[in-house]
């Protein structure tokens, strides 16, 4: 982007090195904490609680994850979940793509009119209570379906996508489209969703992560543990326990079950770092894939409502 | 309805507006789950609204309550803890604000980048956190703030420093939200910046270098500019938030101890009303909270609109 032809002055070279400089430290910052998890979870136990991990793992074992799989809880949260997610990206997505499609369409009667009802709840809503009486009226809560249909939709979401069909569809597509004699739905089947891949990518990575890392609406309309999905599992273990050994009565033992007793509380402790990196390796594996596409997704889009 | 193509306009003028939208009824069909979506599950809870100013009773539901007015706005005002909440709110949500910069900045500085590689690669490592859920976040603060074991305390204690406890100590509550959020979502924050930097036009780079700009000149007087538009955008947006703060942060890392900076009006809503059952005051708290959210909006959209002829609608 920058014109190569123009020579580089001191001062330019300079603030380059300082550039790359703040970058790597940014760099750092932002992978330490990540790295250590990384590390943690497969450190032993005792060594991590002792603060002797720091740069790489400490005697090698797997036993945390071990541990993580041996939870009944962590396995149905995480097929929860992944039920949710799957199913909701595609509810999400029959909300947001044909209705973006037709507000992208200016000729379109009452156009502006839709626009503004879409827009409203966006800053103004019910809040939490009026929703949840209303969703408890028409049967949401604490039912298998109710962490798919709720908070399914993103007006934001849709002001993007509809921004992407306007400058990536020419209307001289849809012309030709219709003098070929195509339908409205055939025309936004055949020939405007094959031509927006991208955004389709990005909104389906978009809803996914805002359903496999959902928490609030779990914690608002489930209650039953045979549909907790995995971010309350985790909250339940991660969150809950203080460190494990406070719990435990120490006065009445032996030396050896204090020594016993500790280890079973470090384990709990190493545990935890096993189960961050099960619970959040699946979206940090998959958005690299999209990531090419965020930045022309947002270009055309989120600059204005 | 005036705005048909020029194409098509002349024919189309002559339509009336019902055959119209006659013709146009498979765009409707597209919209219509949408609609129906909307109405049932943001238009139906606006209409509870009115609980607010009734005394919800469930067995008279949300139309048969007895009217009180303003009771319990009163009662929200006359509260010993209302002017607390209200407070830790604004501070939590004014020091998120001070932060907006940063993304600015670091997206600056990311587009200075002369490495396309390295560029990629800064771009990646900070999307990377964004994608953490918020319980993920306050557990991994949780075990690396812990007082005895935990990563920060052991780096504290290796500098030749004291542990501290964190998150039991009320006045590092804000830091700890604010900082962990900018850490989370800088890079993150970056992404609507880079797209519309990414379409200045080259030419007036090299227009600038050939006037004998240097790099942060060029910065300040070509990128920004050029940028300023969307973070006008961004401002309006974050105001309009002014009083919603993060519910799931805030109720995550919240203890005994910190209660006293970490009791917001999303908090406290949802234990009184949900936990505490109190429908009708906690619904009137979160109508204050809305409608303060929407008049911030308004009055900066409008600022915004005399000073820069930038705003939302």
């Amino acid at each position: 982007m920058k014109p190569t032809i123009i020579r580089r002055t001191r001062a330019d070279k300079l603030f380059d090195t300082l550039n790359v400089i703040l970058m790597a430290i940014v760099l750092v910052i932002t992978l330490y904490p990540l790295y250590f998890v990384l590390i943690a979870s497969v450190s032993d136990a005792y060594e991590v609680a002792k603060g002797n991990v720091f740069l790489w793992p400490k005697g090698f074992t797997a036993e945390s994850y071990l541990n993580v799989f041996k939870e009944n809880r962590v396995w149905l949260g995480y097929r929860n979940t992944l039920f949710y997610t799957l199913t909701g990206i595609f509810f999400s997505l029959i909300l947001t793509i044909p209705s973006a499609y037709a507000l992208s369409k200016k000729t379109l009667p009452g156009r502006r009119l839709i626009n503004v009802f879409f827009l409203i709840p966006m800053y103004f809503n019910g809040g939490l209570i009026p929703t949840y009486l209303v969703m408890k009226k028409i049967g949401m809560v604490n039912q298998w379906y109710s962490l798919i249909l709720i908070a399914a939709s993103s007006v934001y979401n849709m002001i993007v996508t509809r921004a992407y069909f306007q400058s990536n569809v020419p209307e001289e597509l849809y012309e030709s489209a219709r003098i070929d004699g195509a339908n409205e739905l055939k025309t936004f089947f055949r020939i405007a969703l094959p031509l927006v891949k991208p955004i389709l990518a990005v909104m389906t990575l978009f809803f996914a992560v805002a359903r496999w890392n959902d928490y609030f609406n779990a914690l608002i309309y489930t209650t039953k543990n045979e549909y907790l999905p995995l971010q309350m599992v985790l909250r339940s273990i991660l969150l809950n326990s203080q460190t494990a050994m406070q719990k435990v009565d120490t006065s009445a033992m032996d030396a050896d079950a204090i020594k016993n007793a500790a280890r079973l509380a470090y384990m709990a402790e190493a545990m935890k770092y096993a189960l961050i990196v099960v619970s959040s390796a699946p979206l940090l594996i998959a958005y690299p894939f999209v990531q090419k596409y965020f930045v022309t997704g947002m270009m055309v889009g989120a600059v204005k409502g | 309805m005036k705005h048909t193509t020029a194409v098509s306009g002349l024919q189309v003028r002559h339509k009336s507006l019902g055959r119209r939208i006659l013709d146009h009824w498979q765009i409707y069909l597209l919209l219509l789950p949408a609609v129906i979506y909307f109405i049932i599950f943001y238009y139906w809870p606006m209409a509870g609204l009115q609980i607010a100013f009734r005394d919800y009773r469930v067995s008279k539901g949300i139309w048969g309550s007895t009217w009180v007015g303003l009771k319990y706005f009163q009662k929200f005002f006359q509260h010993p803890q209302c002017w607390k909440i209200i407070r830790n709110t604004m501070v939590i949500s004014l020091y998120t604000l001070a932060t907006f910069p940063l993304s600015i900045i670091m997206a600056l500085l990311i587009n200075e980048l002369r490495g396309k590689k390295f560029q990629k690669t800064v771009q990646m490592v900070t999307y990377a956190p964004h994608f953490i859920s918020t319980v993920v976040i306050c557990s991994m603060i949780t075990l690396f703030m812990n007082q005895s074991t935990g990563l920060f305390n052991n780096i504290i204690e290796m500098a030749g420093g004291k542990r501290v406890d964190f998150l039991g100590t009320a006045r590092y509550f804000p830091h700890i939200f604010v900082w962990s959020g900018v850490w989370q979502d800088l890079g993150w924050g970056t992404i609507i910046y880079l797209a519309t930097l990414s379409s200045v036009s080259p030419e007036l780079h090299e227009a600038a270098y050939m006037d004998g700009a240097n790099r942060l000149q060029i910065i300040w007087h070509v990128n920004f500019p050029c940028i300023l538009p969307t973070v006008v955008i961004m401002l309006i947006m974050s105001c309009g938030r002014i009083l919603s703060v993060g519910f799931e942060k805030i109720y995550l890392l919240q203890n005994s101890l910190n209660l006293d900076v970490s009791q917001v009006i999303s908090t406290y809503t949802y234990e009184l009303g949900l936990l505490g059952g109190q429908y009708s005051y906690s619904t009137a708290i979160g109508l204050f909270n809305t409608v303060v959210n929407v008049v911030m909006l308004l009055i900066v959209n409008t600022i915004c609109k005399r000073l820069s002829d930038v705003s939302l609608w």
